[in-house]
Parts: structure tokens; sequence; C-alpha cells
């Protein structure tokens, strides 16, 4: 018993990180009366129960990942014991009946989800009250007009993108790429239980997705105040802010710094630069896509290198078993996942960080669209 | 404890008086043998389980826990037929299920009964709309909890849906042979969320106005079917014809749009809806069912790949 809550180094500098970042969080919050007001909108509920109800659920799954890569990497060392060994963390005993029944048996479990829920239904519709504003006004602005909190991915999205990308072409992207899923996913393993040793890399591009989606919302209801300004957590929404536009398109710093004027006085040498600057783009996302699906466990390293050879070793050594998926992928599924890789998972984050970091405005500008 | 007396007075009577039998000594011989005969049957009716009407609804005994009647009782019965008899002992395990699925279902059928209730109580017209929701609110019986529960459910079930997802993605169960039925889940998902956004116009009020207001002026922006999207104008598209017109019936977010919201939220996504989950689930028991937890495959369990 002892052992089990030992505190080991990592996991004391670990936790002592975590107070720091909480204490800094809580010390840089100025107004508390602000935070409260928009993490107790009756609307924005559903959000304050995901920031628990995400971790709880993501906690279950890599538990139960962790289990069975620890049983995997047992039977993969010895073949022999493969061959006779049980197949699953929690085997089958002998004397046990390998089938049950549904009456009663998963009845039951049902019949109990719904009475819990419909409690807890009750309990959050006594308790919280649905949001009514006053009457439609359309000459009376809300601001910040927000949508719906499940859309405010996208809503947030518009800062980065123009409508027609932002509103339009990336959530029709992500429903075809989630659609596409599971034909690029070429790796037969992994199929009907927990575990990540063997599907490293759909489970991480899925993860990244998934997080991107939720962060974006985050953005949008905590941070987003009137005008849609940046407001930190905390911050005051001052609705007199004026925000001094500093955003330049690419081609504008280019020509600023190379003192190639032309390219920000013709619009055929500015639609050839974002031509060129996007190809560039799509082409170093590919590389990094390929570089990164290639990369194994970190654990598969020799570990009696020390670190930083062990991650060079990482970083430049294509891994066997992610060599052998990607001999199993078709060039129908390659260029199909590394589309909407790049499209949708990698210009995301790429544009943000462009816009609210550089301060980049477009990269590509014609007379007919802007990205 | 009258009965008995007047039992033995009849018998007297019958026995030493019988050539004069009279109409009223008759009578109540007939109606202690209705009486005696009520009795029997009644002791009968003490197991409701064994009554014409009983076996008329369920088919099938349930008195006895054997395994056919196990099988039976879901097996006949139309609500449970979607299962199968038998599963897996390890399919019902929680921590790998997590039953967001299910839950997703049964907020589904929470919304139908509360939003049919709501129906009753509102009109979707731009003089009656507000009104409504504060008469729910203030007059109607239980018509707060009844709008809350609405509101609430709606939000629990965008989350169960991405839970939902969560789970099928780390445990690979979008895998073969259910990569369709992954489709058809993504489907429902989209409708989903598109039956909660339509929902949030018919108050009529500032946040619904807005939201439905910033979300459909995105519309405005699609390539080629929107007035001010890249090719709109070049392809004839104004504010009066493109495809943010037609979602709203009109240039701006008014009464036309408020119709248009009620018929897809009440009518039009959840008839859709339901045919998308009636696929979904029969395709669950087509592909065999869950998943998992399945055994766990190793590396060089990996069968080549078949090349035709």
């Amino acid at each position: 018993m002892a052992k089990r809550f030992a505190l080991s180094r990592g996991k004391l500098i670990t936790l002592l990180v975590v107070v720091v970042l909480t204490g800094l969080a809580v010390w840089s919050v100025h107004d508390w009366h602000q935070l409260w007001k928009i993490s107790s909108a009756p609307d924005n509920v559903p959000i304050v129960a995901m920031l628990f109800l995400v971790p709880f659920f993501t906690w279950l799954g890599v538990r139960q990942s962790q289990a069975n890569d620890q049983l995997i990497a047992k039977l993969e060392e010895d073949p022999k014991l493969a061959k006779s060994h049980h197949r699953k963390v929690e085997p089958w005993r002998p004397g046990w009946a390998r089938e049950i029944h549904v009456w009663p048996y998963l009845v039951r479990i049902e019949f109990l989800a719904t009475v819990i829920v419909t409690i807890i239904l009750f309990v959050w519709s006594i308790t919280l009250n649905a949001p009514l504003e006053e009457p439609a006004n359309p000459n009376l602005t809300m601001n910040p007009s927000k949508a719906p909190w499940y859309f405010l991915g996208l809503q947030e999205m518009l800062v980065y993108f123009d409508p027609w990308i932002a509103g339009v072409v990336m959530p029709s992207l992500i429903m075809v790429g989630l659609m596409v899923f599971p034909y690029v996913d070429s790796n037969p393993l992994g199929n009907g239980y927990y575990t990540f040793r063997q599907r490293r890399f759909a489970v991480g591009m899925f993860a990244i997705g998934f997080l991107q989606w939720i962060l974006l919302i985050v953005i949008g209801t905590f941070i987003r105040g009137p005008g849609w300004i940046w407001f930190w957590p905390g911050q005051t929404w001052d609705h007199n802010a004026v925000v001094y536009d500093r955003n330049r398109d690419l081609h504008d710093i280019v020509a600023g710094m190379t003192g190639f004027s032309m390219l920000s006085t013709s619009w055929v040498l500015k639609a050839i630069f974002g031509l060129i600057v996007v190809s560039l783009f799509f082409l170093v996302g590919a590389l990094f896509f390929h570089w990164l699906m290639l990369r194994g466990g970190f654990d598969r390293i020799d570990p009696s290198l020390p670190w930083w050879k062990r991650i060079k070793l990482w970083m430049t050594t294509p891994d066997e078993f992610e060599k052998k998926l990607l001999s199993r992928t078709s060039l129908l599924q390659y260029l199909t996942f590394q589309f909407f890789a790049i499209t949708v998972l990698l210009a995301m984050p790429v544009k943000l960080v462009l816009r609210l970091v550089f301060t980049i405005k477009y990269v590509w500008v014609t007379p007919w669209f802007n990205v | 404890m009258e009965e008995t007396p007047d039992k033995k007075d009849t018998k007297q009577l019958t026995e030493g008086e019988k050539a004069n039998t009279s109409l009223v000594g008759k009578v109540r011989e007939g109606a202690t043998s209705l009486k005696e005969r009520a009795i029997e049957e009644a002791k009968t009716y003490k197991d409701p389980q064994d009554t014409q009407l009983w076996k008329s609804i369920f088919r099938v005994s349930h008195d006895r826990s054997d395994p056919r009647n196990r099988s039976l009782a879901v097996l006949s019965n139309v609500f449970l037929h979607l299962h199968p008899a038998k599963i897996n002992r390890d399919a019902v395990r929680y921590p790998f299920t997590w039953g967001m699925g299910g839950i997703t279902f049964y907020l589904f059928i929470v919304l139908t009964f509360t939003g049919v209730l709501l129906m009753f109580y509102y009109h979707p017209t731009k003089a009656d709309a507000f009104k409504d929701i504060l008469y729910l609110e203030h007059d109607v019986p239980f018509g707060k909890l009844l709008r809350n529960m609405h509101r609430w459910a709606a939000h629990l079930m965008v989350i169960t849906t991405w839970l939902h997802m969560f789970r099928v993605v780390l445990t690979g169960s979008y895998k073969r042979p259910r990569e369709f039925n992954w489709c058809v889940g993504v489907v429902l998902l989209v409708l989903t969320l598109l039956l909660s956004f339509t929902g949030y116009l018919l108050p009529d009020d500032q946040l619904g106005f807005w939201a439905v207001t910033v979300g459909t002026n995105m519309a405005r922006a699609t390539p080629m079917l929107g007035s001010e999207g890249p090719f709109g104008i070049q392809l004839g598209m104004t504010p009066f014809n493109d495809v943010r017109f037609g979602l709203l019936g009109g240039s701006i977010v008014d009464s036309n749009a408020l119709l248009r919201s009620y018929i897809w939220h009440c009518i039009g996504i959840p008839l859709v809806a339901s045919i998308f989950m009636a696929v979904h689930f029969w395709r669950i028991r087509k592909d065999g069912g869950i998943s998992g937890p399945a055994p766990v495959m190793l590396e060089p369990e990996m069968k080549a790949v078949k090349k035709k």
C-alpha cells in the first residue's frame, strides 16, 4: 500500500508546477465578478460541465489503454506465452458464463441509466432557469452577440478566416473528414479495445482535432468579450475598448522587408505570391505529417542512452511498426488523409498563431477570395 | 360472517321441503352457486400473469426465469427486440461502454416528450412567440420546469453525443465492419447540432435572434451560393435569392424565419434523425453488436493486405 502512494521526483515536480500555475492563475484574476458572470451564465454551464466530463472520460479511457498496452507489451515480448495466455485485462474465468442474458443484465443497466439521467435533469431544471432575454429587437445589437456554445468554435474561427472558409468550407471539411476517418485508417489492430500503443497516430490525430474544437469553444466563451475583443479570464469586459488593427497582409510585410514594392501593387503578383505561399504550406505540412506518422513510441528507443540521444534517435529513425502500417496504406488513403490533416488539423492552429502572434491578416489575396 | 347461517338455512329448506320449493328458494340457490363460482374464479386471478389479458399483452410467461423465458422476454418485446437475447459477458462493463449512445437516445425521447408538451402552448408567430414563453414560465403549471428540462436535455444531448463519439474512437470501434455506421453517426451528430440550433430562435428573444443572425450571416458567404461568397456575384447571387434567403425565408430574421425554424425543429429534422437513428441501431446489430471489449491482437498477428 505504501508504495502506491509514494511520490516520485517526477510526480513531485509536476505537482509543484500545477500548484504554481494555479496560484499564478488565481493571482492574475482582477475581476472575479466578471469571471463568475461568464461561467455562471446558464447557457455556459454545459461548457463548465465539459471541463470536468472530458478529462474524466479521458482518464477512464487512458487507464484502460494503459492496462491493455501493458498486456500487449508482455505478450509481444514472449511469443510462446502469447499462444496460451488470455487476451483481456479482466479475463474469463472457469465457471463463468461466457454470455449473459440481456434480460435482466443489460436492461437493468439501461433502466438505471434512464433513472439517473432523469434525476439529473429534474435537479438541473429545478435549480437553473433557461435563459430568456428581452424580446428580439433587430435595432439593438447584442454585444457580444454569440452563437450557442457548441457553435462558438466556428464563430471563433471567423477571426482567423473569411466567413466562406470558417462558416461553410471548414464545417463541411470537418464533417467529411470525420466520415472518411475509418476509411483512411488502414490499421487492423485496436478494433474493439482501448489501446494507445497500437494506434498512436490515429488516436493522436483525433485527440488533436477534438482538443482544438474544445479550445476554440473555451476561447469563444471565456475570452471573447464585447466587440469580439480578446479579454483574459478575470479581466473586466470594457464595452468601450477599441483595439487598433495592426494586422497586415503577408505580401505587404514581405514587400516592406525586401523593398520589392511591385508585390503590393499588382494583383497578379499578389495572387501568384499567395499561391506559392499556400503551396509551400501544403508541402511543408505534408512532410510534417509524413514525419509524424512514422514516429513510434518513445519507450521503443534504447532506454540505456541519455535522454538527449534518445530524443535525437526518436526524431531521426522511423519506427518499424509504423512503417509496417504505412506500407498497408493505399495511395488514395494516404493522399485523402494528408488533404484533411493539412486543411483542417494544421491550417487552423497555424492561422491562429499567424494572426494572434504575428498579426498577419491574409497570406493569399486575390480579387475573388482571400485566405 | 352471515353467509354460513344463510347457507344452512337454504340447505335445511331444500332438504326438508323439496316439493314446496318457492321462487325465493330457487333464486337463493342460484345466487349461492354463483357466489361460490365467483370465489373460485377470483382465486385464480390472484396471479395476474395467468389471466388471458396478461397473456394477450405479453405473449410469453415471465413467471419462471429459465433461459428460454429470459430470451423470449427480449425477443418478443417490440421495444427490447433491438437487443440480442444474449450478449458477451464483458459487453455490459460500464468503463468500456460509457453508456453515452444509449443516454443520447434516451435524451432524444425526453426531448420529444417535453417538446410535444411545449408545442401545446407555443405559436410560431412574431406576435405570440415571446408572450407564449412568458405564459409558460409564469402561468402554465410546471411550464417553467418543462421549458428548463427541454433546454438542458438538449445541451446534455450535445455533450453525450460528443462523448459517445470519443469512446468509439478510443476503442477503434469505427473499424471494419462498422465504418458505415460511423458515417451514419456523423450525420446524426450534425442533425443533433442543427436540432439544437433551430430551437434556439424559437423563444424569439435577443439571445436567439442574434445567435441565429450570426449563424445565418455565415451562409451569405457560401461559395457560389451566397451573395457575399466567392464567385457568388458572378453567378447572379443577391441577398434576395441566395442560400441564406432560402434558410430564412427572407432577407432578414423575421416571421418567416421563425416559422421555418419551427417546422425544421419540430418536424423536419426529427423525422430525418429518426430515420438515421433506425439505421444506426439496426446496423449495430447487423455489424455484430458492440465492438468489445475484444481480446487484444498482437503486431505479429496482422494479416497481410489482400491483393486482388
